[in-house]
């Protein structure tokens, strides 16, 4: 860990302020520039200790919880608002999320531990950065994300954590979280505080897949301060859950995951909303298998069909051509269990 | 009394709740990292970013800059410092003869060359992080069957080793009815003890004391002096409490010596405490074994030849190998045997003792083989161990000192419900649960190490007993303690147990299972010691014996060497060196404890997750101390047994042969939820012939055969069988 300057702030202007002060990288790069807000600091502590995050200021934002909206949980008819001071915990407990919003609470509460749940803010929770070994270790000379333009060590090293989907040849590293999966899937929107103000854009157009720059994760500029989500009220979002397969209980990454929201009449689909975790570099929207899904009968041959239109384009590496066949049937399962929910 | 203290049955000793309890749970208990000393340095470790070449320079300026720093080892500015350190194999004390800090070599991936010293912990690991290494880069060897690995038959590489065999396994496996010719393989595996590897040496002229959690005091005293060419005279250990062990702080490791040597340099204590990932290759670690095993049987089941042939990975310069053929070829009666052992050479650190090293992965092979044969026989695979079960060893026909392996699969059985099972593959299933159930047997040598203690008796009616034994979180301080007050008729609350300072009388490696048998034996002595010279009182009399004699305290001191180590490992032991007998190596009898262990597996129908519902393990181990610990020391056992089937493994990458995942998050080990129902059945069982006791140390029973039940359930439930471990879903996938 490197020594840095530590701020607290006062308000979201003056936060955005100081985070502009320093700010000499190109847009994009907030979480690995000079500056970096501290939130819940699950990720951010752990990677300035292990020397691969070394911001010369963080500002700590967790005075600003109880000023405007950021650390509030707000629940309407036409949809529902989760601040991005709140931590991860207080969403799982909160009832009205657990009944309108299934899938929310279930992607947190498979998530991490619950010592970590408590800490984490959703804000922070969305950005957390990879668990590829070879990003996280910087003993190993060739991360693109790491030091752009180095290589990729995973491309043909161990990647049986790696992903199939948005992968390009400079870098195969998964998105690791699981609550930003319920956010593309319900068509949630985030708010931004920025240097013009705020502003409001698709969660979908947060994340940036890595391409030839995968050290420029979101479209976030400099300065730029997430204060929440909003998710829109649905037909479907009763109807959806979250299914994360991994390789041991609890306190572990998705291998594969799927969030999947239903609107079933009669049992035919009316409108499906599907997301994947583990198995792509950014938090994934499935509409390839929204598509498959439209308008036919949920049965296990139509989940299998929609499984396979999601992983038509998988381009799996040496150690990780299982997650094909296991995010298929992770998305297959997750459609017949949210098909016979009881709502 | 309750599931984790349970009644003592017949030759049990009570649950006694330990006796460091509460000091641990309170925070009270000050492990060696936590022991204050006057004005230190704290050092960070710099390890090698490649596995092998050699260092042509650093680049410390920057380094050398951050505030705080004192000094920076490498080397360039050590070189001599530490003297050549002999390989525990080879008669020495090391666990590696490499020598880190003395040439610009690299052995191994994170191989120790530089150690940075600072007024914080934070400044030396800036610094740290901020030396600058150029290397020469040689390709590296990782593995098995990766180019420049260097293959050894284990009898060539150690001019003692024997591959056990009887009889002619070839015409015999040749014409028998049955056969099964199948390879397994086991991989990587670290300890990972939530106690990092942590050292700290202080000098007081030339008098060097070390804290750092240790199984073995005097080895480690006798390990440093060797490599700093120093009297060991001058040297104390202090290990008083270890937050886990499992082989990997039984012998002396490189960074001592190179902590040591700092202090001496810069006049001040220094303090490391090492981190996770550096801890995978700063000490050692179970290496990937290979096995083949073909096994001969008539249709009837009893067995006409078996072989076993196994392949162990080590470093390129020792020869460290398991052997557990020495194990797997006496288990059953057959009369026809076959073994071998090679050891390949690639360039990574030396491998080293992990809780029951031959026994985890060759156990595993046979007791996988023993099911696929029994499934070819069409029969129950507790019946095959029960037709195949023997008295007497097959290779030299020794008699078992007493062997209930049949007593424990009937008691696990009858409690897991074994009679309901279905042999049928794929047969049993719940909604889109396909569930399995799997057995194995469970065995682990009997050992006895010489050992000495001293007791002492006042006559306000406390003892206090000292020996350089350790407590690796097994309940050795209980089971002493409770030794110490039957025999003198004392509440356990009277007695004060010492331990872990090679400033006590020496007590052997905590290894081998050995200590309990080893400790108690010479506890019990030094007791009767003092019995004797009131004239042997029944306990409730002695402390009236002990007033009337009125000669203040009485203390003993006992050595003892019995039931198989020669009279000359005694002085030996003084020197830190330790010759252990037991299991298959005594020439008139064969000594084990045993086990059998059930497991039920569920596998997801569509995404093939595996989960471990439920377990049970039936052991009986002799003489048993105190049923609580013992039952505690079987439940780790079988969650590690689960873990190594199910979780466990080192990824290295074959490239570079460097470790992967070298961290809590990627390194997998059981969380609760992994571990469900699990049942400990203390078998009851008598043996007069091991030790005056009848003690069979149990600390590392309950993890053999855990991995072949896990395997052996899963082939029962999905009818797919996975050879090599761990099981992940990716190996049941379509």
């Amino acid at each position: 860990m490197r020594p840095f300057v530590y701020d607290r702030a006062t308000s979201v202007e003056e936060a955005i302020k100081a985070a502009l002060a320093l700010a000499k990288k190109p847009a994009g790069t907030a979480a690995a520039g000079p500056v970096n807000f501290l939130a819940g600091g699950t990720t951010l502590i752990d990677l300035m200790k292990l020397d691969v995050m070394r911001p010369e200021r963080v500002i700590d934002i967790n005075p600003l919880e109880r000023a405007g909206r950021q650390g509030r949980i707000e629940a309407s008819p036409q949809s529902l608002w989760l601040g991005g001071l709140v931590r991860m915990a207080d969403v799982m407990r909160h009832p009205e999320v657990a009944r309108d919003y299934p899938v929310i609470v279930q992607s947190l509460a498979f998530a991490a531990s619950a010592q970590l749940r408590n800490m984490a803010s959703l804000a922070g929770n969305v950005l957390q950065r990879t668990r590829c070994s070879y990003f996280r270790d910087t003993s190993w000379a060739a991360c693109n994300k790491r030091d752009p333009g180095s290589g990729c060590a995973a491309l043909d090293g161990v990647n049986r954590p790696h992903a199939v989907l948005g992968v390009s040849d400079h870098c195969i590293a998964t998105y690791p979280g699981d609550f930003a999966q319920a956010l593309i899937a319900l068509d949630a929107k985030v708010e931004i505080a920025g240097v013009g103000g705020m502003r409001r854009i698709p969660f979908a157009d947060l994340h940036r897949r890595p391409g030839d720059a995968p050290h420029i994760e979101t479209v976030l500029q400099p300065g730029d301060l997430i204060t929440g989500f909003e998710i829109p009220a649905a037909p479907w979002t009763r109807r959806s859950l979250y299914l994360k397969v991994r390789d041991r209980q609890s306190y572990e990454f998705a291998l594969a995951s799927a969030a999947v929201a239903l609107d079933l009449a009669e049992g035919v689909v009316r409108g499906a909303r599907i997301a994947l975790g583990g198995v792509a570099t950014v938090p994934w929207r499935a509409r390839e298998a929204e598509a498959a899904l439209a308008g036919k009968p949920l049965d296990e041959a139509a989940a299998k069909a929609a499984a396979d239109a999601a992983f038509a384009d998988a381009t799996p590496r040496q150690h990780n051509a299982y997650k094909v066949p296991l995010g298929k049937a992770t998305l297959a399962r997750a459609l017949m269990q949210a098909g016979s929910m009881e709502i | 009394m309750s599931a984790a203290a349970p009644e003592p049955k017949a030759n049990m000793g009570p649950p006694e709740p330990r006796i460091d309890g509460r000091l641990k749970v309170t925070g009270q208990a000050r492990y060696p990292a936590d022991v204050p000393v006057s004005n230190p340095l704290y050092a960070y470790l710099v390890t090698s970013a490649i596995a092998r070449g050699r260092i042509t320079s650093f680049d410390l300026g920057a380094a050398r800059g951050v505030p705080g720093v004192a000094d920076i080892l490498t080397h360039e500015n050590t070189h001599g410092d530490v003297k050549q350190p002999k390989f525990f194999a080879d008669g020495g004390y090391a666990s590696t003869s490499i020598r880190p800090l003395d040439s610009a070599q690299i052995w191994h991936d994170g191989q120790i060359i530089a150690l940075v010293l600072a007024e914080t912990y934070e400044a030396a690991r800036e610094a740290a992080h901020r030396v600058k290494v150029n290397y020469v880069e040689e390709t590296p060897t990782a593995t098995f069957d990766d180019a420049g690995a260097s293959t050894q038959l284990a009898k060539e590489a150690r001019k003692t080793h024997e591959d056990p065999e009887v009889g002619n396994f070839d015409e015999a496996f040749r014409t028998a009815e049955v056969k099964l010719d199948e390879w397994y393989s086991t991989p990587t595996q670290h300890h990972n003890a939530m106690e990092l590897f942590a050292t700290t040496c202080a000098w007081a002229g030339p008098q060097l004391t070390i804290y750092e959690p240790s199984q073995f005091v005097y080895g480690l005293q006798n390990g440093v002096a060797e490599q700093l060419g120093i009297d060991p005279e001058h040297i104390r250990v202090v290990s008083t409490f270890i937050g886990g062990a499992f082989g990997s702080k039984g012998s002396t490791t490189p960074r001592t010596a190179l902590v040591a040597i700092a202090a001496r340099r810069l006049g001040r204590p220094v303090k490391l405490v090492a981190t996770r990932d550096q801890g995978f290759t700063i000490a050692t670690y179970r290496a990937e074994t290979r096995h083949h095993l073909r096994l001969g049987a008539a249709r009837d089941g009893k067995l006409v030849a078996l072989s076993h042939e196994g392949w162990e990975v080590t470093s390129r310069p020792d020869a460290y190998m398991v052997s557990g053929t020495d194990t797997t070829s006496r288990m059953y009666a057959v009369p026809n045997v076959a073994t071998n052992v090679s050891i390949v050479h690639a360039d990574r650190n030396t491998p080293g003792f992990m809780r029951s090293p031959p026994e985890t992965p060759y156990m595993y092979a046979l007791e996988s083989a023993m099911d696929e044969l029994a499934v070819k026989l069409a029969m129950d695979p507790v019946e095959l161990r029960r037709t195949n079960d023997t008295m007497k060893e097959p290779i030299k026909g020794l008699p078992y000192t007493s062997r209930s392996l049949m007593q424990c699969f009937e008691e696990a059985s009858r409690t897991f419900g074994w009679s309901k099972r279905n042999p049928q593959p794929g047969s049993m299933r719940d909604g889109d649960w396909l569930i399995g159930w799997g057995c194995a047997t469970a065995c682990y040598p009997t050992h006895i190490a010489p050992a000495t203690a001293r007791v002492r008796l006042t006559p306000d009616g406390e003892a206090r007993v000292e020996t350089a034994a350790h407590d690796i979180g097994t309940g050795t301080y209980t089971v002493i303690g409770q030794v110490v007050a039957e025999k003198l008729g004392l509440p356990l609350e009277k007695v004060a147990v010492l331990l872990g300072d090679s400033q006590l009388p020496p007590a052997p490696v905590s290894g081998g299972s050995n200590v309990t048998a080893s400790v108690c034996t010479v506890v019990a002595k030094a007791c009767d010691a003092i019995r004797s010279r009131l004239g042997n009182p029944n306990a409730a009399e002695l402390m009236d014996a002990l007033k009337r004699q009125g000669a203040g305290a009485i203390e003993e001191y006992a050595e003892n060497v019995s039931n198989g180590p020669p009279p000359e490992s005694l002085p030996l032991l003084y020197k830190g060196a330790v010759k252990m007998a037991g299991g298959a190596t005594l020439k008139d009898r064969i000594q084990y404890a045993f086990g059998a262990e059930f497991v039920e597996v569920r596998v997801h129908a569509l995404t093939r997750e595996i989960r471990v519902p439920r377990a049970v393990g039936a052991f009986a181990a002799g003489r048993i101390m105190n049923t609580r610990t013992a039952h505690s020391q079987l439940m780790g056992g079988m969650v590690w047994g689960i873990a190594s089937a199910l979780h466990e493994a080192t990824e290295i990458d074959r490239r570079a042969a460097r470790y992967v995942n070298d961290n809590f998050a990627d390194y997998l080990v059981p969380v609760n939820a992994d571990v469900n129902q699990l049942d400990v059945i203390l078998v009851s069982e008598e043996d007069t012939k091991v030790n005056p006791l009848g003690i069979k140390g149990l600390g590392e029973l309950g993890n053999v055969g855990t991995a072949a039940a896990v395997a052996n359930a899963v082939f029962h439930a999905t009818g797919r069988r996975v050879r090599d471990l761990p099981i992940r879903i990716d190996a049941l996938l379509a």
